[in-house]
């Protein structure tokens, strides 16, 4: 029996792999779908303190290796969100795997005010689920928000100890793949007293339509996830771990087990399914049953044994 | 909502780039509901390719019919599949039409928009109702599809064409006009359903929308996950930006926000 229970920062997650934001809503959307048992946390759809309408159609473009996208962040507000969403999604999901809610915000107040009230709420039973919180600091599709945080050291650094100050549950940030040098950005994770990274998010992308000589997004730009963009995601993680010793939730492109234990291979904890969750629902139960077979396969007698044992 | 594995039973052409597949699929064809959609994922793509959502023309015997036109590069890669073939189809997805209706009901359809009128007029024919007018518009005859289908049903079919080739020349709200007038002449009670293009949506839309009598009409639209959960497929509406897939794709005439 190989013992698949990871801890991310303080998150117990009885299997290494999760959902990626914005890919699997707020988990009961895919109820039927999947075996929820496969999932070691759901990762929510980005939330804020208001409702925010999101970006205009068209929202996404499919690529070759991939999937643009700019949906803009779309969401209820956090009030919604802690009143409806995370009852309605304990109460669907039988046993509901723990959640891990993603946020962002117009400011390091908004951010930090968020995170305040998802520790409150995670201590009443209706809200129960919420065990540990993934700052979105690299969101490409808003101009206000996410994007500025996660490229500059110095704020990046604020932001976390910022919300740090506010919330007792396990704090992971989403950092930006698109950054000359990643370890300043996980060095300031670690000062402001984040207890994992989460990458990568998506990467910045255009598409153009040549017939009408217009962006395909009405956003124009967006950004790329899915099969293309893992062998980038798996050198970042690379680095990130050599770099620091939080430990990391890896996504981008995982399609298969052998992409996820790349990414455990290279220093990762615990992995997230996105893209491909949207061309097969129940993709993650395959990808965990797949990372258990390598185990036993390898001789592996943990989950946790396998994270960074690249020789 | 369940993924099936369903056999492709039967595959042609109907002519004029449309074609009709079949689906052996069991539960699926008990569980659908006239409006709702399925996701299918599309064999001859790369397994990373997104699904590509069908209305259903009809679901009955356990079998599963979609009619589609060939329009991009899934509906291309579906054409190669195979009778015997196995195709994972997502569904029953989103909200359809109900079968109930207040009065005449009268369906407008244009292209392949028919296909869930069809199967709306057969579930509303099983429960007994019969008071229904078919509108069928389309640039050519060629783009008038399963006009035989509805009047097997024992549905009155109206056409209309842009060249005249079949039916009466103009748009399918001529017709569809003709008899409005008629039905607010006697003071008859009736429902609009309708599917096919934004401007024929738009125009049907209008001629519920303010008048006491429901429309419900069935929007198109790109999907990615095709149950809620990525946001991708808006439209909108008088509670603000709503998910086609799960709020829609059937929605009521009055709540729809025209751009």
């Amino acid at each position: 029996m190989v013992d698949t229970k990871v801890n991310l920062g303080g998150l117990e997650m009885a299997t290494p792999v999760a959902t990626a934001s914005g890919t699997f809503g707020y988990g009961f959307e895919y109820e039927g779908a999947l075996d929820f048992s496969s999932l070691g946390a759901v990762t929510a759809k980005g939330i804020r303190l208001d409702p925010w309408p999101g970006n205009a159609m068209p929202r996404h473009a499919e690529v070759p290796g991939g999937l643009v996208n700019a949906i803009g962040l779309q969401g209820t507000g956090i009030g919604h969100f802690l009143d409806v969403t995370v009852p309605h999604y304990m109460e669907r999901i039988p046993d509901a795997p723990p959640m891990i809610v993603n946020i962002w915000g117009g400011s390091v107040d908004e951010y930090a005010e968020v995170a305040r009230r998802l520790t409150e709420a995670s201590a009443t039973a209706e809200c129960a689920a919420i065990r540990a919180i993934e700052c979105n600091v690299s969101c490409p599709n808003v101009k206000e928000g996410g994007h500025t945080f996660g490229h500059d050291p110095a704020v990046l650094h604020r932001l976390v100890s910022s919300v740090r100050a506010k919330t007792t549950l396990p704090l992971i940030v989403k950092l930006a793949p698109n950054v000359p040098d990643i370890r300043p950005y996980v060095k300031a994770c670690e000062d402001g007293g984040a207890d994992a990274l989460s990458m990568i998010n998506t990467i910045p992308a255009m598409v153009i339509d040549i017939e009408r000589r217009r962006p395909v997004l009405a956003n124009v730009t967006g950004g790329l996830s899915g099969r293309g963009i893992h062998p980038a995601a798996v050198k970042l993680v690379y680095d990130a771990h050599k770099a620091t010793k939080l430990p990391i939730l890896a996504m981008g492109g995982v399609y298969e087990a052998k992409d996820a234990i790349e990414f455990l291979l290279a220093g990762a904890t615990a992995v997230a399914v996105g893209t491909a969750t949207f061309s097969d629902p129940s993709v993650a139960s395959k990808v965990f049953s797949g990372i258990v077979e390598y185990c036993e396969r390898h001789g592996f007698a943990s989950v946790s044994s396998v994270t960074a044992a690249l020789q | 909502m369940t993924d099936a594995a369903a056999k492709v039973v039967e595959h042609e052409n109907i002519g004029s780039g449309y074609r009709r597949i079949v689906f052996d699929a069991q539960e699926l064809a008990s569980a659908l509901a006239p409006g709702q959609f399925v996701h299918v994922k599309v064999p001859a793509l790369e397994e990373s390719a997104l699904r590509r959502p069908f209305s259903v023309f009809d679901a009955a015997d356990g079998k599963v019919t979609v009619l589609y036109k060939t329009v991009g590069r899934g509906t291309a890669a579906l054409n190669s599949a195979s009778v015997g073939d196995t195709v994972c189809v997502l569904g029953p997805l989103g909200r359809g039409f109900p079968v109930s209706c207040d009065g005449s009901a009268l369906l407008v359809g244009g292209g392949y928009g028919v296909a869930p009128l069809h199967f709306l007029a057969r579930r509303l024919k099983e429960k007994g109702f019969d008071d229904m007018t078919v509108f069928i518009g389309g640039r050519t005859s060629d783009d008038l599809l399963a006009v035989e289908r509805f009047r097997a049903l024992g549905v009155d079919v109206r056409l209309a064409t842009n060249d005249g080739s079949a039916g009466v020349k103009g748009l399918v709200t001529d017709p569809l006009d003709d008899v409005l007038a008629s039905l607010r002449g006697s003071g008859k009670r009736f429902e609009l359903f309708a599917c096919g293009p934004d401007p024929m949506l738009k125009a049907v839309a209008m001629r519920a929308t303010g008048t006491g009598m429901k429309g419900w009409i069935s929007m198109d639209r790109h999907m990615i996950c095709g149950v809620g959960a990525c946001y991708a497929c808006i439209q909108k509406t008088v509670r603000g930006n709503s998910r086609c897939c799960v709020e829609g794709p059937v929605f009521r005439a009055e709540d729809l926000v025209w751009e």
